[in-house]
């Protein structure tokens, strides 16, 4: 009778398990949303904050400087808007939010919090992306850029035409 | 025992204003001499706030201005990146940071020509009317509307005696320039090109244009300092504020008017 109840138990749980599995395969996911593009910065090493800290509380940050530029007169570039569409604008769009993988809206969207900087901000920097001034900062990323042209123009010879 | 002090009609009036704004410029001076003079004159450093030392004023000089050039009304639109009224789909609703204005005498027939902006006034009536506080005045003398906090209500539009405001009325699509963020639903004007004066250009596009276009009938400064250009000629010529007669203390003053 024991042996009967183990065997009982052992086919109740193999079946359970097929069923999960052949569920887990065939039914399409629902309510998971695929996890946001981050793609790390074109020009600069490293972020003015740790990237852990600058996820949680950049929002602080921009908030802060925002108020101290608008009304003070404070152009300070560390924590400004500016300089994070500098660098973090995509190669492809050369912009933080035109398409759903760029910078700020690929998490965005993943997060469902809505953005209203660019309502009045550009979301590039100055001057298109092949247009932007190589520096020496940016010097070690030249190839990227280059392997993205479409003609036969180096980098450097872009940053040439934009100076 | 004392609760039933005097009521002051008007605690802060203009003249105190005044008289704090003097003592903590000359404060200023006092503390650091020459230097800091120098600071505000060629421009300050990038983490400096914007000081009361300063005031940036223009000087219209109408004798000179030319008829049918609006080469000042062109530089501030490509500068600060609205579209030209000629240009828009809504001419009526289009933004005008300056507009060229031609007026004839109707006893003498007597044409003057002249551009009108935002007058950056000491006493600025859109700021006293502004009910989020968007409105303000910077302490270098410009008045600049807080994006941030501009409800679009338009009560600093009609309060305005020279109509320098408008409202965007749609959005703008990622069209701005980098330096000059503007959008859907909030009133603007001219801002005296702050983000040149922040950078130390000194000066401002239309400025510049008129400079270049050879006319000379703009110049800007600030009016605080005794030894700037603006300030020299403000002292030669005779000059007139545009409704003088509202006492706002205007940055904006006008030679042959």
């Amino acid at each position: 009778m024991k042996r009967l109840l183990a065997v009982g138990v052992v086919v109740l749980a193999t079946a359970a398990l097929a069923w999960a599995g052949v569920e887990s395969t065939s039914a399409p996911k629902v309510g998971v949303a695929s996890k946001p593009v981050i793609t790390k910065a074109l020009k600069g090493e490293q972020c003015v904050e740790d990237t852990d800290y600058m996820r949680r509380n950049h929002m602080e940050l921009l908030d802060h400087h925002r108020d101290e530029t608008v009304i003070q007169g404070v152009r300070s570039k560390k924590y400004s808007l500016k300089e994070c569409i500098n660098c973090h604008a995509s190669e492809k769009s050369g912009s933080v939010a035109k398409d759903k993988d760029d910078f700020c809206v690929s998490c965005h969207s993943y997060a469902a919090v809505k953005i209203d900087c660019f309502e009045c901000h550009s979301t590039k920097p100055q001057g298109s992306m092949a247009m932007h001034p190589l520096n020496a900062e940016t010097a070690h990323y030249a190839h990227k850029l280059a392997a993205h042209s479409k003609d036969k123009i180096s980098a450097e010879a872009m940053a040439g035409i934009s100076q | 025992m004392n609760e039933n002090k005097p009521i002051v009609d008007n605690p802060v009036s203009p003249d105190r204003r005044r008289f704090v704004g003097v003592a903590a410029a000359a404060a200023g001076v006092s503390l650091a001499p020459g230097v800091m003079l120098m600071e505000v004159a060629h421009g300050r450093p990038e983490s400096q706030a914007a000081s009361s030392a300063v005031r940036w004023g223009m000087l219209v000089d109408a004798t000179k201005c030319e008829s049918g050039c609006d080469d000042c009304v062109t530089a501030c639109s490509t500068e600060n990146g609205w579209t030209p009224v000629d240009q828009s789909v809504h001419k009526k609703q289009a933004p005008q940071w300056i507009r060229k204005l031609e007026l004839q005498n109707p006893l003498t027939q007597m044409e003057t020509n002249l551009p009108m902006m935002c007058q950056h006034c000491a006493d600025a009536p859109c700021v006293d009317v502004c009910p989020t506080g968007a409105s303000f005045k910077r302490a270098d003398g410009i008045v600049l509307v807080n994006r941030h906090t501009c409800i679009g209500c338009r009560y600093c539009m009609m309060a305005c005696p020279y109509k320098a405001r408008s409202l965007v009325h749609e959005s703008l699509n990622d069209t701005q320039k980098p330096d000059v963020p503007r959008g859907i639903g909030c009133v603007e004007s001219c801002t005296l090109c702050v983000q040149k004066i922040d950078r130390g250009d000194g000066t401002t596009a239309c400025v510049e244009a008129c400079t270049a276009s050879g006319h000379n009938a703009l110049l800007f400064g600030d009016m605080n300092d005794p030894e700037s250009e603006i300030s020299k000629r403000l002292r030669e010529l005779p000059t007139k504020q545009v409704r003088a007669d509202l006492n706002l203390n205007l940055g904006v003053r006008y030679h042959g008017i």
